[in-house]
């Protein structure tokens, strides 16, 4: 009976995996990928919410009367364009860090924060 | 999904990265699938295209390896299973996959559906809506991108090179020249990619197709070249600071647009008041706001990339140049 809902279920489970890769994984570059997998379930969330059974792509055409809801797509396809400009920006600071750090994963980040602090 | 969870798995970055490619690709044939043309377009440029080329340049500058955990994951994977537990059990209450009657299809939706054609003119619903139901919105997500590549050129910024010495430039040629095939194949692509990139850009009116993704395709196209031919001839043909300059026209172009409909007394970004008939003027305003989100998105694209691999070479002429200075003290 809830077979229904299957489509709020894959969102939620790609939303599940890109929420661990974000905690359980250090590696900044990582962190970043399970966020871009983040993003596209709730990419695919909007999108299937939109979406009318036997309705047809959103583009008005003779003979069809069922369009999907164009209002979603819309929101996500600007969103895609805006995700990828900020996870360039995110990429960019991962490699100031690497300059700066000379290393990438979180928790050496830290340890060298903290020898720095002591010494100061 | 399976490769959802093999990029969990996969501790080589590289791997990752081609990893997150397919799936990219397969989230576009699943917008294909649920009749979301348009966003499929825009996910097969950026997902498998551009994002992949970005992190890829980025791994080549932080390197390929990640180290190993150290610490148990149990408490992250608790924590996600929480949240997905509560998400789940929020579902139970939402509308079936597909429902025509969902309270979604209800508020703004229908409107759109059966009175774009008279109020706007363009028979693809998104780019209606894109560029004149909810411009200002559009106006608000090009801004952040513009905002975004500022942010990436304040970061990586080198000053400006000196001349490259003759060795560093034969070394260079020696790389590009290996890739013959290749080379020669994509040189006859490259035009024909830029002129699909300006078909969607104007064909966005009636077909799957706008500004966003346009800017995306030509930026791809372009970006093609500079990785075959080398950096610094991509810059002779497309000056960077051109293309700074570029990226802010793009975004005061689609402003000066709702500026010109509140001149002739209009709300901003009413494209009725440009031109005689109402929808002669939607045509015109939506013609250029998508003009002007194409070219910002292509230009920022475009320089975010320049700046990754700059930084990239300039990394590697240090290192160079440090094996140098560690040979000749060996010596």
């Amino acid at each position: 009976m809830f077979l229904g809902l299957y489509n709020y279920w894959i969102a939620i489970l790609l939303m599940m995996i890109g929420f661990y890769i974000v905690i359980a994984h250090g590696n900044l570059v990582k962190k970043l990928v399970g966020l871009t997998i983040f993003q596209t379930s709730v990419f695919i969330f909007y999108i299937s919410v939109g979406v009318v059974e036997r309705g047809s792509a959103p583009i008005l055409a003779e003979g069809i009367s069922d369009y999907s809801n164009p209002l979603p797509h819309v929101l996500i396809l600007t969103a895609i364009v805006v995700g990828i400009a900020t996870t360039a920006l995110g990429l960019a600071l991962v490699i100031r860090i690497k300059e700066s750090y000379g290393c990438v994963e979180e928790d050496e980040i830290q340890k060298l924060d903290q020898l720095n602090e002591e010494k100061s | 999904m399976v490769i959802a969870i093999a990029i969990v798995r996969t501790r080589n970055l590289l791997a990752v990265v081609m990893l997150s490619g397919i799936y990219g690709l397969l989230s576009a044939c699943f917008f294909v699938v649920v009749d979301a043309v348009d966003v499929a377009f825009t996910e097969a440029s950026v997902g498998a295209g551009i994002s992949g080329l970005l992190m890829l340049a980025a791994i080549t500058i932080t390197g390929r390896k990640e180290a190993p955990k150290r610490h148990k994951p149990f408490l992250a994977l608790f924590v996600v299973l929480v949240t997905g537990g509560m998400l789940i059990y929020g579902t139970m209450d939402m509308p079936y996959f597909g429902a025509a009657d969902a309270p979604v299809h209800q508020h703004v939706a229908p409107r759109y559906i059966n009175e774009s054609m008279q109020e706007v003119g363009v028979p693809n619903i998104v780019t209606a809506v894109l560029g004149s139901y909810r411009a200002f919105d559009t106006l608000g997500e090009v801004a952040v991108i513009f905002t975004a590549g500022i942010g990436v050129l304040s970061l990586l910024t080198l000053p400006r090179r000196r001349k490259k010495t003759s060795s560093d430039e034969a070394t260079e040629e020696q790389m590009h020249e290996r890739h013959m095939v290749v080379r020669i194949v994509s040189k006859a692509l490259i035009p024909f990619i830029l002129l699909f990139a300006l078909y969607v850009q104007f064909h966005g009116d009636f077909g799957p197709g706008g500004g966003f993704q346009a800017g995306v395709i030509f930026a791809a196209g372009i970006i093609l070249y500079t990785m075959l031919f080398g950096l610094d001839t991509a810059q002779k043909v497309f000056n960077p600071s051109i293309i700074q300059l570029l990226a802010a026209v793009g975004l005061l172009l689609y402003a000066s647009v709702g500026v010109v409909s509140m001149i002739n007394g209009a709300n901003f970004l009413d494209y009725n008041v440009l031109a005689d008939d109402p929808i002669d003027g939607q045509h015109i305003g939506i013609l250029i706001i998508e003009l002007g989100v194409g070219i910002t998105v292509a230009s920022v694209m475009l320089s975010i990339f320049f700046n990754f691999d700059a930084r990239r070479q300039a990394i590697q002429n240090s290192n160079k140049q440090k094996g140098e200075q560690d040979v000749s003290r060996t010596l």
